[in-house]
């Protein structure tokens, strides 16, 4: 499965995280650093790949991908296959790609929760749910629309409140 | 109330915060530390919106500034009942980032999951759902099982999927949850929809990671999804999934060998092939022509651009490498110019494979290649070369080496690489080779010499350890040493203020073992060398060779050891002539400059030696270190009193006069206790020692670590127990001509050294030791890498493709093994018990054990499920241990099923998914009516009593049909 999904930028700034096994955020935040620590020292036109035993414990692998301003990782164990997982990667950011048009560190930065939104629809749990970002488009429609709905709805009384009805 | 509503107004939204946090770069702290307060205030509004906003702020802090948020776990817990959609997202995604196993309000939430579980709109199932996957606790899941079981079938395929995934967390969480869900579970494996199938081979693959043994009977429905799936998703889990079967049935292998290997031919997806090749490397490896294709695939994946591939590929081969070294063979170019590929993990990877490469008779070569690598390379990827080095020639206690000679004096070149942190690994392997291999006791005290004399070493923290192992071995085997007075001065430079204490503690009391054979030498030995019939051999040796002298001495040592010169001083004689002879054979070619000359041990020179210690040590006995300062002062006693006796011995007809005199027989007492032999001691040897009466253990010893802290000793050895010495004598094992080149040297460095601070004998003061020397070796840059590449590449052609054994010149020598427990033992793997439970639970399912029916029909009384979950939990404990599958076949082996199987009458079904039967159980379980479901299984339990005594007939097949 997949252990948690980190985007930071390349100053060691967090953007987005998401572990699917609790951690307290110290622990995520001390991670995440080591992470970090690990992938600046990396040259570029290498491999993407990081062994992150030391880091994440035993039986962990870790994927990066370098865009820009941003490291996008996944770690993972050994019931993911290692490229499929760069695909994965490839396919949140053509989705980031697609919703923000041109994605840059400013949408992520901004849309932290709709990011959540995108990447729960891939990712459930730790397992892979989603790879088509057409797809993911679609649903992550839908629910800013429901979000928007039942914000302007909150403004009048409850009682009213009511695609629920 | 007031407040409530200027909150409200005037709430910062989460892009505010950013923004401020944005402009506050350097106040950042503060700012979010105000801003906290802020959010304290706003969450407790009662207006929901107000409360929402002041929570999503929070988690935005929580996750990416790693603020604490456990405090606002109940104010989750109250915004996830709110109606709006919005407000509960932002809750669960709070509570999927907050809760933990120990965020007692999650009981809270039970109702508000079923709740939301159950609603009509698919996308706050969905949120429930996503939350559920990650902070289910074993409460939740068991109350929440029944919810989803029903959204296992449900109807909207992007619910489905989510429901199949969850299971993994309900299972880990409630075992038992698999005896209501798995078989829904299975069906999912047929669903027509590609994302739930997806989902539940994702579920099934982690599964069977955990436990394969119990998924085998769903071996079938895997194979058909093998071969008919068209997703790559799932044919990789696929694939995974059988290379977790296939090592537990070699029939199933068989079977599935074959689609694979089209796979790995066909595919256009590399991470597809990469998973067929990686199977069939660690699964399939005895089909040779899988592997052959493998390889194939490999050598593709090596020569690839991309360095992700030339990755993986390196990785896979180091799988194949130790059961096909061919493969190795075939690709070893790559592999070598891939030790200097820009890319770390690369360099890493085909380091590994060429130790997998190594063997007893290519360790010497490779060895060589590595260690010139390791000088050039970075500071880390050269600690990797020589970590792999000293690991792979210790490995099972020096399996692969031959020549321990030449092996001491790697680890004594290792030691001076500059970058060189293995100091520790270095100590222990020097320390254990010498209380082990007895022939290479020689080398080693050569080698802890040249690196003790050398006084640039001990301006390098990271061969402290190192200098402490020579320094010890060089005491302990001093009768080996050429010229004691020479190591005396190195054990006693004044550079050696550099050393930690606890490491010149080991300085000095080898000095004192040093000290302690030179005045045994002199007192006992001299005298009867001389003296004895000058023999013409003797005389040779004597006069061509003075080098071989100490060699008699260290013979006469062992000789001691035999005969006790008082008792049998005529036999002793006699001994040692002969041995002279042995020795003049082996020694008399090489010309021994450096060492003692034929008057090594005279009354002059000892009395000097006596003055450098007592000058040496002098100071230390005022040490603050107790260690230091106590055994620097036995020395100096010592010292006194010899002082006070030594005019007083006189030479007399060539014999000493010793009447009267007390030390000379302290001298002897302190000699026989130092040549007892220290011997390697079994990781386990502690445990065996009994436990005395009344001696209690588990106190609390912090008052004492205190205390104690300080001294502890670098050399465990100082603690084993003494193996009584095998009265044997030591074979002189052959030295080399170039050490003698190496020695001298280094003896010139000393007296450079000694030139350089003109007062050496005196106590340096503190400016006398800065860090003024250079690097002990500085690495030869203008080598170039290619060079060692093709050196590499020819001599792994060569030792590689050499069938035969070298003939050494000499054979291996004896090294001491003990019989049991030389590794610390592995302490025995806890048996995980959730995952017991679970594989108990699914075994039972797939071996349609009655007790599914049990639970299962009891779905609509909830209250008696409960309990029930609660005894069962209670009854599978003390069965834990997993059984063999073998033993399914036998009822009665004491398993959970089988022993409830007892008490349910027999009811094993063991050919339980023939297809006939399977599409049968389809059409029952597509009913999605509770009732209905009971219903089916009472006709399931009648069926079962029907099919009983047969069952007691076929035992065996449990994948049945499909592979017979």
């Amino acid at each position: 499965m997949i252990r948690a999904v980190i985007v930071m930028n390349t100053q060691g700034k967090p953007r987005l995280t998401k572990f699917y096994d609790y951690m307290p955020p110290e622990k995520q935040q001390e991670l995440i650093r080591r992470v970090f620590g690990v992938l600046c020292s990396r040259a570029e036109n290498v491999s993407n790949f990081v062994e992150a035993d030391s880091v994440f414990g035993p039986d962990t692998r870790l994927v990066y991908k370098h865009y820009a301003t941003l490291y996008f990782v996944f770690v993972f164990d050994s019931s993911e296959n290692e490229l499929a997982m760069l695909d994965l990667i490839q396919v949140l950011v053509e989705t980031l790609d697609k919703c923000f048009k041109n994605v840059c560190e400013l949408d992520i930065v901004f849309n932290y929760s709709k990011l959540h939104t995108i990447l729960d629809e891939i990712i459930f749990g730790g397992q892979v749910l989603e790879t088509s970002s057409a797809e993911v488009m679609k649903a992550v429609e839908e629910i800013s629309r429901l979000e928007t709905a039942s914000n302007t709805i909150t403004l009048v009384p409850k009682s009213i409140s009511g695609w629920r009805s | 109330m007031g407040s409530s509503i200027m909150d409200s107004l005037f709430q910062r939204s989460l892009e505010d915060l950013i923004k401020g946090i944005r402009l506050n770069l350097l106040t950042e702290p503060t700012f979010i530390s105000k801003s906290t307060d802020d959010i304290r205030r706003e969450i407790k509004s009662t207006d929901l919106h107000t409360k929402s906003v002041a929570l999503q702020k929070l988690t935005y802090l929580s996750a990416l500034y790693g603020l604490d948020m456990s405090w606002a776990a109940f104010h989750v817990v109250e915004l996830m009942s709110s109606s709006a959609f919005a407000h509960k997202k932002i809750a669960y995604l709070a509570a999927a980032h907050s809760f933990h196993a120990a965020t007692d309000v999650s009981l809270l939430t039970t109702h508000q999951f079923r709740k939301d579980l159950n609603s009509a709109n698919p996308f706050e199932v969905s949120l429930a759902l996503h939350c559920f996957s990650i902070i289910a606790t074993p409460h939740l899941a068991r109350e929440l099982t029944p919810e989803i079981f029903t959204l296992l079938s449900s109807s909207k395929p992007s619910i489905g999927k989510k429901a199949v995934a969850v299971i993994l967390r309900v299972f880990s969480q409630y075992p038992d949850a698999a005896r209501v869900c798995f078989k829904r579970l299975v069906e999912n494996l047929e669903s027509s929809d590609p994302h739930t199938l997806s989902a539940a081979m994702g579920v099934f693959c982690e599964l069977a990671v955990k436990d394969p043994k119990s998924y085998l009977p769903l071996a079938p429905e895997f194979y058909r999804i093998l071969v008919d799936s068209r997703n790559n998703w799932v044919l990789i889990k696929a694939v995974k999934i059988f290379g977790k079967l296939a090592p537990l049935e070699p029939r199933l292998a068989m079977r599935v060998v074959e689609p694979i290997c089209e796979y790995m031919r066909k595919t256009g997806a590399k991470s597809l092939m990469f998973e067929c090749v990686r199977t069939v490397v660690t699964s399939l490896a005895e089909y040779e022509s899988a592997v052959k294709l493998a390889v194939v695939k490999i050598r593709e994946l090596l020569v690839d651009d991309d360095s992700n591939l030339k990755y993986l590929g390196l990785q896979a081969l180091t799988v194949v490498a130790p059961k096909h070294l061919w493969a190795v063979l075939e690709n070893k170019e790559v592999v070598i110019k891939s030790l200097s590929d820009a890319d770390p993990n690369i360099k890493l990877e085909s380091l590994r494979i060429l130790m997998v490469m190594v063997s007893e008779r290519n360790v010497a070569e490779i060895s060589r290649v590595l260690v010139n690598y390791a000088i050039k390379s970075d500071p880390e990827f050269c600690n990797e070369i020589l970590g792999s080095i000293l690991s792979a020639c210790s490995r099972n206690v020096y399996e692969i080496i031959e020549d321990f000679d030449w092996y001491v004096s790697l680890l004594g070149e290792m030691s001076r690489i500059p970058h060189c942190q293995k100091g520790e690994e270095i100590e222990h392997q020097l320390i254990d080779i010498g209380m082990r291999v007895k022939d290479a006791r020689l080398q080693l005290v050569r080698v802890g010499r040249d690196l003790l004399i050398d006084p640039a070493l001990l301006g390098n923290p990271f061969l402290h350890r190192i200098l402490s192992a020579a320094a010890w071995v060089s005491g302990e085997y001093v009768e080996f040493s050429k010229n004691p007075f020479e190591l005396m001065e190195a054990l006693l430079q004044p550079r050696i203020s550099l050393l930690p204490p606890s490491i010149r503690a080991v300085y000095v009391q080898s000095a004192f073992k040093v000290l302690i054979f030179c005045l045994h030498s002199y007192l006992f030995y001299r005298e009867t060398i001389a003296c004895s019939p000058s023999s013409p051999d003797n005389f040779v040796s004597e006069s061509k060779c003075p080098g071989s002298d100490s060699a008699i001495v260290a013979a006469d040592c062992q000789q001691d050891e035999v005969f006790n010169p008082r008792a049998s001083n005529q036999s002793f004689e006699d001994a040692s002539t002969e041995d002279v002879e042995d020795i003049t054979v082996t020694h008399a070619q090489i010309p021994n400059s450096a060492s003692l000359g034929k008057d090594g041990f005279t009354h002059e020179s000892i009395g000097n030696l006596l003055n450098l210690i007592e000058v040496a040590l002098g100071p230390l006995s005022g040490s603050r270190e107790v260690e230091i300062q106590e055994r620097a002062r036995n020395v100096l006693g010592l010292i006194e009193l010899i002082k006070q006796e030594l005019p007083g011995l006189v030479k007399k007809e060539g014999n000493f006069e010793r009447e009267g005199l007390k030390f000379p027989k302290i001298i002897e007492l302190m000699h026989d206790a130092f040549s007892k032999e220290l011997g390697p001691v079994a990781a386990n040897a502690q445990e065996r020692v009994p436990i005395p009466d009344g001696l209690i253990l588990r106190e609390n010893l912090g008052d004492l670590e205190m205390i104690c802290g300080n001294d502890q000793l670098p050399t465990s050895s100082s603690f084993s127990f003494g193996i009584p010495h095998s009265k044997e004598k030591v074979g002189l094992p052959q030295s080399k001509g170039e050490s003698s080149e190496a020695s001298t040297e280094s003896t010139s460095l000393l007296a450079e050294h000694r030139k350089l601070h003109g007062l050496y004998y005196l106590p340096s003061e503190k400016n006398d030791v800065s860090n003024d020397y250079p690097p002990a070796n500085d690495p030869k840059l203008q080598d170039n890498l290619n060079d060692d590449a093709k050196d590499l590449v020819k001599l792994t052609e060569q030792s590689l493709l050499q069938k035969k054994k070298p003939n050494h010149a000499k054979p291996r020598p004896v090294v001491v093994k003990l019989d049991e427990g030389d590794e610390a033992p592995i302490a025995a793997k806890k048996l995980e018990l959730k995952e017991d439970l679970l594989s108990g639970a699914v075994r039972d399912v797939l071996l349609g054990n009655e007790a599914v029916s049990t639970s299962q029909s009891n779905l609509t009384d909830k209250s008696s499920s409960k309990r029930r979950g609660k005894e069962k939990l209670n009854t599978d404990h003390p069965s834990g241990p997993k059984e063999v599958l073998g033993d399914v076949g036998n009822p009665n082996m004491g398993n959970p099923s089988s022993r409830r199987s007892k008490h349910h009458g027999h009811g094993k079904e063991r050919r339980h998914r023939s297809p006939r039967k399977k599409e049968k159980e389809r059409e029952e379980n597509g009913q999605k009516d509770k009732q209905k479901s009971s219903h089916r299984h009472n006709r399931h339990k009648s069926r079962q009593r029907a099919e009983g005594p047969n069952n007691v007939v076929t035992q065996t097949p449990l994948i049945p049909d499909f592979l017979l």
